[in-house]
């Protein structure tokens, strides 16, 4: 069985490099909806993708988190991205696949992916 | 419906999540011989009156605005009980609440667990301040994990930091292993 001894050993190469996570004002937010509709829909593995490659490329200024209930069930799973001055992006019917899209074009290059998102003439 | 388990899991710790808790734990045992399956999940958020009690199990019944029926729980509740196992539901107002789920394995109607450890991983990495304590058993053999014991561990390293977070994944899926495993002898 692996045991949590080795978060002492990570805790001590982190300590090392001292800032890990200062949120500031170009942090960029990355929430996805988890009410029982987006999850349903398949928000977990999109959520989980996002938290993954986020990590895997180490992208200090991208902070995912989730949200319950955003209030529009059929466009499921959904991602919103908030950027400080910004207008907020909804990405809708999003998949692991489209999120790493995302990821990618958005939240590295701050190229929206505009087939993705919700515009108003859809609601 | 959902197509696993440990989606109505992730579901109902998002109520949990709504109703303030600050402590949730999650218990999912197997008993083999028996076919049986439990999962349980208890917290310390705001719990419900009686009213709000004898009322979440019908869909009708919500503290939602955005949508005029609650789904999460009569859910749950049905996919055990269409396999010929039972739910079970208690809550205090200002306390908690706790809510059991007992499948029957072999019925054909019986979802799969799924992805346990990814239901459990995007809760830790996604609530940081909440305690989350994590029971996972087959028979005779079990693990935990406790997120208030990792925290000690860690100071104030976060649990979404790379390496944290690869530790918690690879920490679910191989004792999870060893649990599922048969005694080798
Ligand atoms: N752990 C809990 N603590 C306090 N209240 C709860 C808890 N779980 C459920 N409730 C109450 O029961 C209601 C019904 O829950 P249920 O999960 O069935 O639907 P919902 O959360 O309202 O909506 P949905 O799950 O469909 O997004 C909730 O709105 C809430 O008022
Ligand atoms: S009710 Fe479906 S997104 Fe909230
Ligand atoms: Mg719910």
């Amino acid at each position: 069985m692996k045991s949590l001894e080795e978060l002492k050993a990570i805790r001590e190469r982190m300590q090392g490099q001292v800032e890990f996570r200062a949120e500031n004002s170009d942090q960029i937010r990355v929430v996805v909806g988890m009410a029982t509709c987006g999850i349903a829909s398949g928000a977990r593995p999109v959520l989980t993708t996002l938290a993954e490659e986020v990590q895997k490329r180490d992208l200090k200024n991208v902070t995912v988190t989730q949200t319950g209930c955003i209030g529009l069930c059929q466009y499921e799973p959904i991602v919103e991205v908030l950027e400080g001055g910004k207008d907020k992006i909804t990405y809708i019917k999003m998949t692991p696949e489209k999120a790493v899209e995302v990821l990618e074009q958005h939240l590295v290059r701050g190229q929206v992916v505009e087939k993705y998102t919700l515009n108003e003439t859809r609601l | 419906m959902f197509p696993e388990i440990s989606l109505h899991i992730l579901d109902i710790a998002e109520n949990s999540i709504k109703a303030g808790a600050t402590r949730i734990e999650i218990e999912v045992l197997r008993r083999t011989a028996e076919r049986k399956l439990t999962v349980a999940v208890q917290d310390n958020g705001c719990g419900m009156d009686a009213e709000q009690l004898a009322g979440c199990t019908d869909p009708f019944f919500t503290s939602r605005t955005t949508r005029r029926v609650g789904l999460g729980i009569p859910f749950l509740k049905a996919s055990a009980e269409c396999t010929g196992g039972s739910f079970f539901i208690d809550s205090q107002k200002g306390r908690g609440t706790q809510i059991r789920a007992e499948y029957v394995t072999d019925h054909i109607d019986c979802i799969p667990l799924g992805d346990i450890g990814a239901t459990v991983y995007s809760l830790i990495l996604m609530n940081e301040a909440i305690g989350f304590f994590y029971r996972y058993g087959v028979d005779e053999r079990q693990f935990t994990l406790d997120t208030d014991e990792m925290r000690a561990l860690l100071g104030d390293v976060p649990f979404a930091s790379r390496e944290v977070a690869a530790f918690i994944r690879e920490y679910l899926e191989e004792n999870q292993k060893e649990t599922d495993q048969e005694e080798i002898l």
